[in-house]
């Protein structure tokens, strides 16, 4: 029904953000009115300084962060409301964390099964089946049957990405997933999230990489204390950016 | 010459100290059947053992799972029915904790047997509840510890995927939490072993007990009880060693 209704208004939009809230004791306000729609196909890179809320806003969409008050529609279905059950919705978004969080009590294979036979009750060997096609992609399908603390920190967040992808996510959630790595590892990790971007996949990323920012991505949100203070093209973004915050914050990292 | 006397003394004062061992172990042991009293302990002593661990890790794992969620999500919880239920709960746990803490096992058999089971004939179920339900509380801590030691990360992937908190448990922080207190939880399960002992405090025909009951026909208490504590000692020293064979499996799963 109102997945209908959704269509009917913007047909491309995937997740709807309004008046996102999040206040911690003390009126700390990590996230404060964020308002944004990300649309099929976009690849959405967010920056900003280190507390600016920009993980925490990652983490509101999947509801890993519960926010204090705003709405969240997710292929128009509001699931920040109570009624709708997260975890059914959480399926269709991947997530990738800054450090892995693989499995190490499962294999590598089982790490990329699990959830596609537990939750989408597909038999085991057509979860492997699907699981080592994706491997092959990211060129680690000879690591099939290691244990995670076997791979290098780049190998663990490649299999991370294709563990998500298991799940065939229509959106995809990067919260700083190279920050944790080696400088020598950060290219592959890249690489990869580069083809997922080709392929079509909705990316929402959180990074510190501009180059990965300006190359990749369709949008950039500059974000500062829990608001979004500029957002627009790479090219709007790193070229002309208009804010005083957001200029003081390039020269830093450019 | 004084060698072979030497020898001679040495064979008239063998047989002698060996006689009455052997009479002591004739008639302590053979003499009417009666190594079947520790025979018959001994396996009491495994079932009560066997099914107490049983229902101890059940009871422990429901009580670790509740007292972690709560102190883990109730200050994220929204209001309403679940986190009521859950705030009840972890009191109702925490009361059971206290209580099966704060007293003697001893004496939690008794009142199993006595009070609560009182029209019961059935001892070994009296047994198994009674080290079961005690053992228990002393396994949520273990559990909960284990669980608490697991990175959050892990929980968040879990839920990431789509797991609920259950199965997000269940499949991934369980497993892991599990690994990690194995020896506290093996330590756990040889002190049952031995607390099973006071079973005969209520009539229960354990080992210690068997022997004490050969003790009190034949009056001789040196062959009997060191009988049983010698039995003793080879079940723990049996079980520890399984326990570091699976301990060593586990660990190499991960390397």
């Amino acid at each position: 029904m109102s997945a209908d209704n959704s269509n009917n208004n913007h047909s491309d939009v995937l997740i709807s953000v309004r008046d996102l809230c999040k206040h911690y004791k003390g009126d700390i306000r990590a996230l404060d009115g964020i308002s944004t729609d990300i649309k099929k196909g976009e690849v959405v890179v967010i920056i900003g300084p280190s507390g600016s809320g920009k993980s925490t806003f990652l983490r509101s969409l999947n509801l890993l962060e519960r926010p204090t008050s705003g709405h969240i529609t997710f292929e128009g279905i509001d699931i920040t409301s109570p009624e709708n059950d997260i975890n059914k919705y959480r399926q269709k978004m991947g997530m990738v964390f800054q450090h892995f969080n693989l499995f190490p009590h499962l294999t590598i294979i089982d790490n990329m099964t699990l959830a596609p036979r537990k939750l989408l009750k597909m038999n085991k060997v057509d979860a492997e089946t699907k699981a080592r096609e994706l491997l092959a992609k990211v060129a680690l399908e000879d690591r099939a049957d290691a244990y995670p603390s076997q791979l290098s920190g780049g190998q663990k967040q490649r299999i991370a990405i294709v563990r998500a992808l298991c799940m065939s996510p229509d959106v995809l959630l990067f919260d700083e997933p190279t920050s944790a790595l080696d400088p020598e590892m950060v290219g592959e990790v890249l690489d990869v999230m580069k083809d997922l971007a080709k392929t079509g996949m909705t990316m929402a990323v959180v990074t510190h990489e501009m180059g990965f920012a300006r190359e990749v991505g369709s949008r950039v949100i500059f974000m500062d204390e829990g608001k979004i203070i500029e957002e627009g093209t790479p090219e709007e973004i790193f070229d002309h950016p208009q804010n005083d915050r957001l200029k003081t914050f390039l020269a830093k990292v450019l | 010459m004084y060698n072979s006397i030497l020898a001679h003394r040495v064979c008239l004062a063998l047989p002698a100290w060996l006689a009455k061992l052997k009479d002591e172990f004739y008639i302590n042991f053979v003499a009417e059947d009666r190594y079947k009293y520790l025979v018959k302990g001994l396996w009491m002593t495994l079932k009560i053992t066997f099914f107490a661990v049983l229902l101890g890790i059940a009871l422990g794992v429901i009580a670790a799972i509740i007292r972690s969620t709560h102190d883990k999500t109730i200050e994220e919880m929204r209001p309403g029915f679940g986190k009521g239920l859950l705030i009840v709960l972890n009191a109702l746990v925490k009361l059971y904790l206290t209580v099966i803490r704060g007293t003697p096992v001893v004496v939690q058999l008794m009142i199993t047997y006595y009070i609560i089971f009182a029209s019961s004939t059935n001892t070994l179920l009296v047994a198994v509840l009674a080290f079961g339900i005690n053992s228990g509380a002393y396994v949520a801590e273990i559990i909960r510890s284990g669980i608490m030691s697991i990175d959050n990360g892990q929980f968040e992937a879990g839920r990431s995927l789509g797991f609920n908190y259950i199965q997000t448990m269940i499949y991934i922080i369980i497993p892991q939490a599990f690994k990690n207190v194995l020896p506290a939880l093996a330590n756990e399960f040889i002190v049952l072993i031995k607390e099973t002992s006071v079973s005969g405090y209520v009539g229960i025909q354990d080992l210690t007990r068997g022997g004490d009951v050969i003790r009190s026909r034949t009056f001789v208490a040196f062959m009997p009880l060191l009988a049983v504590a010698g039995i003793y000692l080879i079940i723990v020293v049996f079980f520890s060693k399984m326990v570091s064979i699976l301990e060593r499996r586990l660990r190499n799963s991960e390397r």
